[in-house]
């Protein structure tokens, strides 16, 4: 055993030459056709799974950013379509006071010239039955009184100054 | 961190003392040995050892009755001025054949190396050639870098296929692999900023440990079971990768910290530097001590197993050498993950002491 241990542990020049040119050259040749393709498809690899993680993570934010903003927009939407709703009720309720307003003045405006215009029909009714009156008590009172009584200015002015005192509203 | 620092400096002065102490009692050894030797039968388990886990210019697949050994020689290389650059088979110099003025030592001081023969015959003790042999180490780095390459790069290929997919096939069961280094070690240390550019050493030191480690585990056929992270060299190296990509990524903070320590008054700086130095020095030392002696040590470990069937000499004590030689591959199947994991995430965080930006 002791024998050989001074060869064994000596570094021979040939090995050494040897070696260095093999590793070295196993060394550069690897480099160049296994490690860099290797490493870079890894690395690739690596960054692909980084990325998608990442634009997953931001696909998902910004769908809950989009799914908040649809709950806003509808809360909106619901608040807006409350309000006009409201608007038309209220609208709808001026509108109905208004009309009801205008109706009755309308319908008072109406009455006030249906009383009016049956006042003055009533008035030239009077009038006339007035006249009637007059002339049928004249025939009455020429009739009564015979034909001798003759249809002068003098009895028609008569006639009209008893008529006048006849007060009709008493009747 | 720092008592880990110099723990690990600590051994490895007492495995370099060791080193030394071998030295001086190699010639004791030695004779030993040589009369062992002459009663051919005797087994002698540390060089059964030793010879699976030393470096070797053959690759030593049998020995058959008679003693005739079967291997796979490998090409030497030899490189001395004198001579220039020779190239030959190591078959020429097996059995201790003297080719073109070489031989392979078989006994001695320089057992496993290749020496200059002077022209009267003996060994030239001066000048040695310089051995670029592809060893069986090499060659089973040689093939793990191989398997290593095309497993990666058809990686890298399906990857760009399937683009940002999800993982399929081969892809499932290395990238898990691939994210623990890039999450566990190079982010939880460097940090999220600096982290990308050292991936690429970080990954390829994981799977270069973890693939020889393996192909270690792997006792035959040939280019596996070669103690390749269990050579001090092979260490020697990654270690010396990590200790430069640390020297050249240090930021102003981290050389600041080396030669100006802050809060250390100014007449102690003699004093600190040298040991800042030493701890700059001893981190990838600690590195490459580790990484050798566990894949070592579980090769010894496993071979002294199977050695105990030849010393005892009967085949009954086969059962017990095989359940514990399965029990210590699972261990060192687990070592296998762990010093890949230990190596890559204490490059990681001596990077990532260099780089800090505030202490």
């Amino acid at each position: 055993m002791v024998l050989l241990a001074g060869s064994l542990t000596t570094p021979a020049i040939g090995t050494i030459f040897w070696t260095t040119l093999i590793f070295g050259l196993f060394f550069f040749l690897l480099s160049k056709f296994a490690w860099k393709p290797i490493l870079s498809a890894v690395k690739a690899r690596d960054e692909m799974i980084k990325g998608s993680l990442k634009s997953a993570e931001k696909a998902r934010e910004e769908m809950l950013k989009l799914q908040s903003d649809n709950e806003a927009i509808l809360r909106k939407a619901r608040e807006e379509r409350e309000e006009i709703l409201k608007e038309a009720r209220d609208v709808r309720d001026k509108l109905v006071a208004e009309a009801k307003g205008k109706a009755s003045q309308e319908a008072e405006k109406l009455m006030e010239k249906a009383r009016a215009a049956i006042e003055s029909e009533k008035l030239k009714a009077i009038s006339e039955i007035r006249e009637q009156v007059a002339l049928l008590s004249v025939e009455i009172a020429s009739k009564l009184l015979g034909e001798q009584l003759k249809q002068t200015g003098e009895q028609e002015k008569l006639i009209n100054s008893y008529l006048k005192e006849i007060d009709f509203k008493k009747n | 961190m720092k008592t880990r620092i110099f723990a690990g400096l600590f051994f490895s002065l007492i495995i370099a003392g060791m080193n030394f102490t071998a030295f001086g009692q190699e010639s004791e050894g030695t004779v030993t040995g040589k009369e062992k030797g002459e009663s051919e039968s005797v087994f002698d388990a540390s060089t059964f050892i030793m010879e699976h886990i030393a470096d070797s210019h053959e690759w030593h697949l049998l020995t058959k009755k008679d003693g005739e050994s079967v291997a796979i020689y490998l090409p030497v290389i030899l490189y001395s001025r004198e001579k220039g650059i020779d190239l030959f088979s190591s078959k020429k110099l097996a059995h201790g054949n003297t080719y073109k003025g070489y031989k392979l030592e078989e006994e001695g001081d320089l057992k496993g190396t290749i020496v200059n023969i002077k022209e009267d015959g003996t060994v030239d003790e001066e000048s040695f050639p310089l051995d670029f042999s592809i060893t069986k180490t090499i060659v089973g780095l040689l093939f793990s870098a191989i398997i290593g390459l095309l497993l990666f790069i058809g990686l890298g290929r399906s990857y760009k296929k399937t683009g940002i997919s999800h993982p399929k096939g081969m892809q499932s069961f290395l990238e898990p692999l691939i994210l623990f280094i890039r999450d566990d070690i190079a982010i939880a240390n460097i940090g999220e900023h600096k982290y990308e550019k050292y991936m690429p050493y970080l990954l390829t030191v994981f799977f270069f440990i973890l693939l020889n480690n393996l192909m270690g585990l792997i006792p035959f056929p040939p280019p596996f079971g070669a103690n390749v992270t269990g050579n001090i060299a092979v260490t020697f190296v990654l270690a010396f990768f990590t200790f430069i990509i640390t020297q050249f990524s240090g930021n102003k903070n981290y050389w600041k910290h080396v030669f100006a320590t802050p809060g250390v008054p100014l007449w102690l700086l003699p004093v600190m530097i040298p040991v800042e130095l030493i701890g700059i020095i001893s981190k990838p030392f600690a590195l490459m001590i580790r990484l050798f002696a566990n894949i070592t040590a579980g090769h010894i470990i496993v071979l002294s197993l199977v050695a105990l069937i030849f010393i005892f000499d009967t085949v009954w004590v086969s059962p017990v050498s095989i359940m514990f030689v399965i029990f210590m591959d699972c261990l060192e199947l687990l070592v296998a993950f762990l010093q890949a994991y230990v190596f890559t995430l204490l490059s990681a965080l001596f990077i990532s002491l260099a780089v800090q930006e505030h202490h």
